[in-house]
């Protein structure tokens, strides 16, 4: 395995394949010890992970939780409410208290784009970004790969449609620079009004109309429609968008036979997602993409912790 | 009083933008005012003399465009801390903008300003008055009365005056008291909430982002209402191509259409704000690479009227925010002349051009005795080095705030003097 070659996990774009090809390896391996029962509590016994959330995840948190316990991480879960932080002195009044705690690994979710960024600045700790605004969630979208990797065997040649709010997805961006690393075909499928400028530079192919969209595909990846979309104006109502946006079995019956379907959760049943796809055990791989983050957040960890140990012996 | 002694500036490359003059001279101060220039003067007795040694003696900078922290954010800055910078940028005249607390739509408030500036004796500082009430958008301000007061034109500052019908009146209106409308001709529907210029690089960061044709929307609205108003609208900071092509046609037609641009819009594009640097967070958001090009051919073609400054002070803790949330903004005043000399080292202008865009362009449409050499005019100066290297460095400029989009930029020419009605306030 190469050394990785950053302090921080911040975002996928620009992340080498080969560091990607490691992280999902190790997250591999991890996922084999969990399912044998096995814990590996010597790796990070005495370091001090820290889960601070300034946007409400249960699911996030809990599984960077998980993963810091497995590996014997002393864990404090700090949740601060969005209200008290509209300030952003905060943010670094935030980044000295963690100092003065000497924090090891600092996971960081945040409604603002760049904040984990702006944090990483300034603290001693390595960051990790757990979701920021619009910007990415680099987590999310390895493990999506690995979990797409262990059902279709590699990753390599692809076809996956992201569907759904692309304009307000962190997971959409991480996922779109990680499948296009890996040398997928990557698709974004939605209404122009939930379609980021310029999309199309990323190196993704834009569909309006979502049978067209994922025609072919080897992976049909939802998105979450947030409610206050539909306030904002940017799709007319949930059964329009239901109607056209929807995964139902009739749309999915164009993608490939044996196309998985994801979802980063928590579902809108009945808006993005029907009920019968989702819960489809064939087709539906969602709980274990839960499972996977936990594998994956492990790896992550891990790795990050050698640099903290290369740099503190140096 | 004892009168204050003759200046001599000797061994000048003389340079009067108002009247195309560029030539080696000497320039004579008498009584705070420019007596006489030319070649063979005479030391008069008692005379001061400064041996300018070839360099650059210009008219001090006329800067239309400039946000101060005073009154109601001095721990941004304040008139003093401003007046400091704008000396050590060769700025003797600067336009203030009304969007102060409280904002200056009423003539006690203006005339503050405009004490609060003589009172500094290096920098005549002319506030605009506000445009609406309360820079609301809503009602028009009393033209008549601030104009009296001192006001040099109206403007709701960082505002866009949103609402149609209220623009329309105030461009009628204005006529009467013969001044102009300056807008920021950005459509609010259309950038609420923005922080970056729509496309790749916004998409890339998960910035929302502002469509840079709110910019020419608002500018094509605008020029309607010069057409049926007989008004005059005056633009401020036009960083796109788009509007700069309407502005540029209107302008062809006859119309009194008039613009100004700000150094960040010819010198830096978008990807300045790279990994979320807020320092180079502006309003209007820094743009693609094309529209810079069309901002420096606008500026060389004479579509653009002034370089402003479009300063805007803020405090490291504005600045120290995630991307979207920190305030929108650069100070300017020590930069102004610097990069505006790039583009003449870089061949786009020549120091003629520059300094009339500086200088000459903005007091004419002002209507100021400024921005000239002319005799009998005050002796407001500026002694220019240009070949001088140095690098801004925020945290190291002159005035209080320091948050500069061009930190760490190497520039050729420097300010070496500044002389305020014959009086060296700066060198």
């Amino acid at each position: 395995m190469l050394p990785f070659p950053h302090r921080h996990l911040l975002a996928l774009q620009g992340l080498e394949p080969p560091y990607i090809a490691d992280l999902l390896d190790l997250a591999e391996s991890y996922a084999l010890l969990n399912r044998s029962g096995k814990t590996q509590r010597d790796l990070l016994k005495g370091r001090t992970l820290i889960n601070l959330f300034f946007e409400d995840s249960t699911r996030t948190r809990t599984s960077f939780e998980l993963a810091g316990k497995r590996l014997g991480a002393d864990v404090i879960n700090m949740s601060v409410s969005t209200s008290s932080v509209n300030k952003g002195e905060t943010l670094l009044d935030t980044a000295s208290t963690l100092n003065a705690m000497h924090c090891d690994l600092l996971v960081v979710r945040h409604a603002q784009s760049g904040a984990p960024a702006l944090l990483s600045q300034k603290v001693d700790a390595a960051v990790i970004n757990a979701g920021d605004g619009t910007h990415e969630h680099p987590t999310q979208a390895l493990l999506d790969a690995l979990t797409i990797r262990r059902r279709k065997g590699q990753l390599e040649n692809l076809t996956v449609a992201i569907c759904g709010d692309v304009l307000h997805s962190r997971v959409a961006r991480s996922n779109i620079h990680l499948l296009s690393a890996m040398n997928c075909r990557v698709r974004v499928v939605g209404p122009p009004t939930l379609i980021p400028a310029e999309a199309g530079r990323m190196g993704v192919e834009v569909f309006h109309d979502m049978r067209a969209g994922l025609r072919d595909a080897d992976v049909v990846m939802m998105l979450r429609l947030q409610k206050e979309r539909m306030a904002g104006g940017l799709v007319p109502s949930a059964r329009e968008f239901f109607r056209f946006y929807g995964l139902d079995a009739a749309k999915l019956a164009v993608a490939k036979p044996d196309a998985i379907v994801m979802h980063p959760g928590p579902m809108n049943r009945g808006v993005e997602i029907d009920s019968a796809v989702a819960d489809d055990t064939e087709r539906s791989v969602i709980g274990e993409q839960v499972e996977m983050g936990v594998a994956v957040r492990m790896a992550v960890l891990d790795t990050l912790a050698r640099n903290l140990r290369r740099s503190a012996r140096l | 009083m004892t009168a204050m002694p003759d200046t001599l500036f000797i061994n000048a490359r003389l340079i009067d933008p108002a009247s195309g003059m560029d030539a080696p001279a000497s320039l004579l101060v008498r009584n705070g005012t420019i007596a006489e220039h030319g070649t063979g003067l005479g030391v008069p007795e008692g005379a001061e003399v400064v041996d300018c040694a070839g360099a650059v003696l210009a008219p001090g900078l006329v800067d239309m465009r400039a946000a101060l922290g005073e009154p109601g954010a001095e721990y941004r800055e304040t008139i003093e801390s401003a007046a400091a910078a704008a000396a050590a940028g060769g700025i003797t005249t600067l336009c203030a903008l009304p969007d102060t607390q409280p904002v200056l739509d009423d003539p006690a408030l203006v005339q503050f300003v405009l004490r609060r500036g003589e009172a500094t004796g290096s920098l005549t500082i002319l506030p605009y008055g506000a445009a609406t009430k309360g820079c609301q958008g809503k009602e028009i301000a009393e033209f008549g009365l601030l104009r009296e007061a001192g006001a040099v034109a109206f403007s709701d500052g960082t505002h866009a005056i949103a609402s149609a019908r209220t623009m329309r009146l105030a461009l009628s209106y204005a006529r009467a008291f013969g001044s102009f409308i300056v807008q920021h001709p950005e459509e609010p529907a259309l950038a609420a909430g923005g922080a970056a210029t729509e496309g790749e690089l916004a998409t890339r960061l998960g910035l929302p982002g502002i469509t840079p044709a709110a910019e020419a929307i608002m500018v094509a609205r605008d020029i309607a209402l010069v057409r049926i108003t007989g008004g005059h609208v005056h633009f401020a900071h036009v960083s796109t191509g788009a509007a700069l092509a309407l502005i540029r046609a209107a302008k062809q037609e006859g119309l009194a259409v008039s613009c100004d641009t700000a150094p960040p819009y010819f010198d830096l594009n978008e990807t300045a704000i790279g990994d979320f640097r807020t320092y180079a967070k502006l309003s209007p958001p820094l743009r693609r690479e094309e529209d810079r090009q069309a901002v420096v051919a606008a500026l060389a073609d004479g579509t653009i009227d002034a370089i402003a400054s479009d300063h805007q002070p803020a405090d490291p803790d504005d600045k120290r925010l995630p991307f979207a949330l920190a305030s929108a903004g650069g100070t300017g005043l020590a930069t102004l002349l610097g990069i505006t000399l790039a583009r003449v080292h870089g061949g786009d202008l020549t120091m003629l051009q520059a300094l009339a865009l500086l200088a000459s362009r903005p007091a004419a449409l002002l209507g100021l005795e400024a921005g000239t050499l002319g005799r009998g005019k005050a002796a407001d100066l500026l002694l220019l080095d240009p070949e001088r290297a140095w690098k801004v460095e925020a945290g190291r400029l002159p005035g209080k705030a320091q948050n500069s989009p061009f930190d760490g930029r190497a520039l050729e020419g420097r300010v070496i003097g500044t002389w305020k009605a014959g009086r060296r306030v700066f060198g």
